[in-house]
C-alpha cells in the first residue's frame, strides 16, 4: 500500500479478497450506469438544444420503455444482493474450531485475553492461517471494532457479546479502529493487529506469564461460591453446568434456547430472565460484582466444561441438557 | 392555453405580497404564505450558513492528521452541531418550508394554505427550536453526534444533551404542521378542474412528503422523550446497565431518521421535475409513473431503517431482509433519473441556470443513489459503515441531491419570488462552483471510506493526508459557489431586469399570475381545462434572460 497515496486497503484475510471481487463489480456496473446516464443526458440535451424554429414534440411516455428500466436495474441489483449476502453469511458464521479470543472495550482502549492467558491493550497477536473468534464486550459505551485490512467491521455493545470471526492470510501489522463513535478520545481509540508466522507467534505466546483463561474462571467459580449450588457430583440447587455450553436447554415457561455466550452472561447477571426447567429462581445476581473480564473467564470456564474429562458425567448428558438430574428418576 | 383568465400585464402598479404592508408587525404576524416563505429563506439561509461554518471547521481541522486546530472535545461538538444544524434546521425544512410555502397554493390555484395561522406557528415553533439549539452552542454544545446514541447520549456524555432534544423535539413539530398544512390543502383547496392527474409533479412530492413528515416524525419526537427521561431519572430504556437496550435506541432513531432522508430529497425531486419540464419545453416523460414514484418512496423508504445496523447487532436473517428490501428503494429512484433523461428526448433543450443545476443534481444524485446500493450489498456494507464512504454517499445524496434541488428551484421562481431576474453570466459560472467544488470534496472520500478512514475522527493515521487535504480544497471552492448567489441575489433585488409573469414560458398556474404574486395569489380563481406541463401550447422562448427588458 503506497504510504503517501493509498487508494486500495491491504488485503489481509480470507473475506477480503471476497469482498474486493464483489466491490469492483459494484465499481464496474456504477461506472457503467453513471457513464450511460451522463452521456445520454449530454447527447440529448445538446442535440435537441432550444433553437428558432424547431418544435419541441411531445411524447407521453412509453410502458414498455417504463417497464424495461424498472426490471433490468432491479435484476442487477438481485446480484448485489446475493452477493453481498452470501459474503455476509461467511462473514457471521464463525468455524467451529476456532481460537477465541475475548476482548473488552471500554472508553478509549481495547483489552484482549486470549485463552491461554496472555493480556493485551490495544494490540492484537494472531497467528496466519488460523481461525480466531472473537467474544466481544463493552464495559461502557457502543465501540466498533474495525479493521480496514480484514475488511471486517463489529460494533462492541455492552451487556451482550458479539462475535467476529476471521482467519488472517498474510503476516504484518494493520490498523486497528474504533468505527462507533464513542466519546472524547475515540480517534484515539485505535490500535494493531499483528499477524504473524505460526512458529513466531507460538514463541509469542510462551512470552506470556498468565493462566489460561478457563483456570482463572474455575478459581472464580469456587471463590464466588457458585460451585455451591452449581454441583458436580449430586444435582444441587442451580443446574448441573457440566456438558451444558451449546447445547439446548428447557427453560420453565416451555422455550428452549442455546446455551450460548450470551445466555451464560445473562444467567449471571440477571439470573432470573430464564429459569431452567425444574429449578426454582433463587439464585441473586452478580451484576456489578463481576468486572467484565471476571465474566469473560467464568464464561470460558463454563464453555470448558461442555466436553466432559472423565466418564462420570455420561448419563447427565444424555438427557437434555440442564435438565435435573432429579426429573430424569421420575 | 387558457392565460385569459389572469389579465398577463397588470394595468397599473399592482399590490403584490412584498409591497402590502411594510412595517416589522406585518411580516412578523402574517398569514400569508408567501411571506411566511420569506421569514424560512431568512432564517434557513442563517441556519446554512451556521452549518457551513462548522463544515469549514471541520475541513480545516482535518488538513492535517493530528489534532491541531481545535481540542478533541470541542471537535466532536462542532461535527455534532454540523449535523443537528443541518439535518433539523436546514436539509428537512429547507425545500417545504421555502419553496413548498410559497408554491403549493400558487400551483393548485389557491388564495393561501389550509391553515394560514398554523402555518405561522410552525415558523415560530422553528424559530424557538432554532434559538435553543443556539444557545445549546453558546452553552458549551453537545457531543453526541447528530445520532445521539444511547448509551453514551443518556449516560456518559456530559454536555446539553436534553436541551439539544428538546430543539429536536420542537422543530419536529415545526415539520408536522407544515405536512399536516400541505396534505389537508392539495386535498380540499385545488382548483376547479385541477384533477390529481393535473397535478404539477411538485405538488406530488411534496404531498409525498408531508405524508412522512405526519408519520415519522412524531416517532423522533417520543424518541427524544425516551432518552430524555432516562437521561433524567435513570429509568432504563436504553442503557443494558439498567436494564434497557442500547439496539432500541438504533431502531426508533432510524425509523424517523431513515425516511427523514426521504423527506429531503422528495421535494428537490419535485423541483427537478419541474426544470427538466420546463427547459426541455415538453411534458415529462411518463408523468404517472414519476408521479407514484414518490408516493412508493415515502412507501418503501419506512421499511428500510435497520440498514443503518447491520454491524450494529441484528440478527444475521433481520439484515438479509433489511438488504433485500433497500434494494426496492433503488426502484423507484431510478425511475426517475431515467424518466427524466428521457424528457429531454426530442425536447427543445434550453442551457439556463436551473437546467445547469437539473443536470448536476442527475449527475450527483446517481453517484449518490448507485453508492447507496453499495451500502445496501451486506457483504461491502461491513466494510465501509462508519467510514467515510458513507459521510460520502449520504452528503452526494444531501448536498449533491437536496441543495442543487433547491439552487435550481431558487433560480427558477426568484423572478416570480421578487420579480427580477438574476444576472445570468453569474449564476452559470457560480453552478460551476458547486458542481467542480462537491466532486473534489466528496469524492476522494469514497476512496477514503474505502481505504479504512472511519467517521468522526479528529486525528488520523498520516497516510490518509493527501486525500483530506484535496477534500479541504474542494470545500473551499463550494464554499464560494454557495457565497456567489448570495451576493447576486441581493444584487439582482434592485437592479436586476424586470422579470413580469412568466419569464421562462412556463406552464403552471404559479405563472398566470403576476411576478411578485398579489397578496391574494389571483385576482380570480382559475378554472383548469387543461393538463399538467402543457408545453405544445406555449411557444418556447429564447431571449427570457433578459426578462421583460424593463428596469
Amino acid at each position: 500500500m503506497s504510504k503517501f497515496l493509498p487508494l486500495w486497503p491491504d488485503q489481509a484475510s480470507s473475506i477480503a479478497g471476497q469482498v474486493d471481487a464483489l466491490y469492483i463489480y459494484l465499481v464496474l456496473v456504477s461506472a457503467v450506469m453513471t457513464l450511460l446516464i451522463f452521456v445520454a443526458v449530454a447527447v440529448l440535451a445538446i442535440k435537441y438544444r432550444r433553437r428558432p424554429g424547431i418544435a419541441p414534440h411531445p411524447i407521453e411516455g412509453s410502458p414498455i420503455l417504463e417497464t424495461a428500466w424498472s426490471v433490468i436495474p432491479f435484476g442487477v441489483m438481485i446480484t448485489f444482493f446475493i452477493w453481498g449476502a452470501v459474503i455476509f453469511f461467511r462473514e457471521r458464521t464463525p468455524p467451529t474450531n476456532a481460537t477465541e479470543v475475548y476482548v473488552v472495550a471500554k472508553q478509549w482502549m481495547w483489552k484482549l485475553e486470549h485463552m491461554e492467558g496472555q493480556r493485551e491493550i490495544n494490540e492484537l497477536h494472531v497467528p496466519v492461517g488460523q481461525n480466531v473468534k472473537l467474544i466481544m464486550t463493552s464495559q461502557d459505551v457502543i465501540h466498533s471494532f474495525f479493521i480496514p485490512a480484514f475488511r471486517l467491521k463489529q460494533d462492541v455493545v455492552p451487556g451482550r457479546y458479539s462475535t467476529l470471526w476471521f482467519k488472517a492470510t498474510t503476516p504484518g501489522t494493520y490498523h486497528l479502529f474504533c468505527a462507533e463513535y464513542c466519546g472524547t478520545s475515540h480517534s484515539g481509540m485505535i490500535g494493531n493487529v499483528v499477524v504473524m508466522e505460526p512458529q513466531d507467534y507460538t514463541q509469542w505466546m510462551a512470552g506470556g506469564p498468565s493462566a489460561p483463561l478457563p483456570e482463572a474462571g474455575k478459581q472464580l467459580f469456587a471463590s464466588l461460591g457458585c460451585a455451591t449450588c452449581h454441583r458436580f457430583d449430586v444435582q444441587g440447587r442451580g443446574p448441573n453446568l457440566q456438558g451444558v455450553f451449546g447445547k439446548p436447554v428447557l427453560l420453565e415457561d416451555g422455550r428452549t434456547v442455546i446455551a450460548d455466550e450470551n445466555y451464560v452472561r445473562e444467567s449471571i447477571l440477571n439470573p432470573t430472565a430464564k429459569i431452567v426447567s425444574g429449578f426454582k429462581p433463587v439464585m441473586p445476581t452478580f451484576q456489578g460484582l463481576v468486572s467484565d473480564e471476571q465474566l469473560n473467564a467464568l464464561v470460558a470456564y463454563v464453555k470448558s466444561l461442555a466436553q466432559p474429562a472423565s466418564g462420570t458425567l455420561n448419563q447427565a448428558a444424555a438427557a437434555p441438557a440442564g435438565q435435573p438430574q432429579t426429573k430424569q428418576v421420575q | 392555453m387558457a392565460t385569459t383568465v389572469i389579465p398577463a400585464q397588470p394595468t397599473s402598479k399592482p399590490t403584490n405580497y412584498l409591497n402590502d404592508g411594510f412595517t416589522l408587525k406585518s411580516w412578523l404576524l402574517t398569514t400569508d404564505h408567501k411571506r411566511i416563505a420569506m421569514l424560512y429563506l431568512v432564517s434557513v439561509t442563517l441556519f446554512f450558513f451556521l452549518g457551513g461554518f462548522f463544515a469549514m471547521l471541520i475541513r480545516l481541522e482535518l488538513l492535517t492528521p493530528q489534532g491541531d486546530l481545535v481540542s478533541a472535545d470541542t471537535y466532536n461538538k462542532i461535527f455534532t452541531a454540523h449535523g443537528m444544524i443541518m439535518v433539523f434546521f436546514f436539509l428537512i425544512p429547507v425545500v417545504p418550508a421555502i419553496l413548498g410555502n410559497f408554491l403549493v397554493p400558487l400551483m393548485i390555484g389557491a388564495k393561501d394554505l389550509a391553515f394560514p395561522r398554523i402555518n405561522l406557528l410552525s415558523w415560530y415553533l422553528y424559530i424557538i427550536a432554532g434559538g435553543i439549539m443556539i444557545h445549546v452552542l453558546l452553552n458549551g454544545g453537545v457531543d453526541t453526534g447528530w445520532t445521539l446514541y444511547s448509551p453514551f447520549s443518556t449516560q456518559f456524555s456530559n454536555t446539553n444533551v436534553i436541551e439539544a432534544g428538546i430543539a429536536i423535539f420542537i422543530v419536529g413539530f415545526s415539520s408536522i404542521f407544515t405536512g399536516l398544512n400541505f396534505i389537508v390543502t392539495v386535498h380540499r383547496m385545488r382548483a376547479p378542474g385541477l384533477t390529481w392527474s393535473r397535478l404539477p409533479l411538485f405538488i406530488w412530492a411534496q404531498y409525498a412528503t408531508s405524508l412522512i413528515m405526519i408519520l415519522g416524525t412524531p416517532v423522533i419526537a417520543i424518541t427524544t422523550v425516551m432518552l430524555a427521561v432516562e437521561r433524567l431519572f435513570h429509568l432504563g430504556i436504553f442503557d443494558p446497565k439498567l436494564g434497557g437496550d442500547p439496539l432500541l435506541f438504533q431502531h426508533l432513531f432510524w425509523f424517523y431518521s431513515h425516511p427523514a432522508v426521504y423527506i429531503m430529497i422528495l421535494p428537490s425531486m419535485g423541483v427537478i421535475s419541474e426544470l427538466i419540464a420546463c427547459f426541455s419545453h415538453k411534458r415529462i416523460f411518463g408523468y404517472k409513473i414519476v408521479a407514484l414514484s414518490s408516493i412508493a418512496i415515502a412507501v418503501i423508504g419506512f421499511l428500510v431503517w435497520a440498514h443503518h445496523m447491520f454491524v450494529a447487532g441484528i440478527s444475521l436473517y433481520a439484515a438479509m431482509i433489511f438488504s433485500f428490501i433497500t434494494f426496492f428503494v433503488g426502484v423507484p429512484s431510478a425511475i426517475k433519473v431515467f424518466n427524466w433523461t428521457a424528457t429531454l428526448y426530442r425536447g427543445a433543450v434550453s442551457f439556463a441556470t436551473p437546467m445547469l443545476y437539473a443536470f448536476g443534481f442527475i449527475g450527483l444524485f446517481t453517484i449518490g443513489g448507485l453508492t447507496g446500493l453499495f451500502l445496501a450489498s451486506l457483504g461491502i456494507d461491513v466494510h465501509v459503515t462508519d467510514t467515510y464512504f458513507v459521510v460520502s454517499h449520504f452528503h452526494y445524496v444531501m448536498v449533491g441531491g437536496v441543495v442543487m434541488g433547491y439552487l435550481g428551484g431558487m433560480h427558477f421562481w426568484w423572478p416570480k419570488i421578487t420579480g427580477r431576474m438574476y444576472p445570468e453570466g453569474w449564476a452559470k459560472l457560480s453552478a460551476l462552483f458547486v458542481f467542480v467544488g462537491f466532486n473534489l470534496t466528496f469524492f476522494p472520500q469514497f476512496v477514503l471510506g474505502y481505504v479504512g478512514m472511519p467517521r468522526r475522527y479528529w486525528q488520523y493515521p498520516p497516510e490518509f493526508q493527501v486525500l483530506n487535504v484535496l477534500s479541504t480544497a474542494g470545500a473551499s471552492v463550494l464554499a464560494v459557489g454557495y457565497l456567489l448567489p448570495m451576493i447576486y441575489f441581493a444584487w439582482s433585488l434592485r437592479y436586476g431586469p424586470i422579470a413580469g409573469p412568466n419569464p421562462w414560458g412556463a406552464a403552471g398556474l404559479e405563472w398566470q399570475t403576476p411576478s411578485p404574486p398579489p397578496t391574494t395569489n389571483f385576482d380570480e380563481t382559475p378554472v383548469v381545462t387543461w393538463e399538467a406541463y402543457n408545453y405544445d401550447e406555449i411557444e418556447p422562448k429564447h431571449d427570457f434572460l433578459e426578462g421583460t427588458g424593463e428596469r
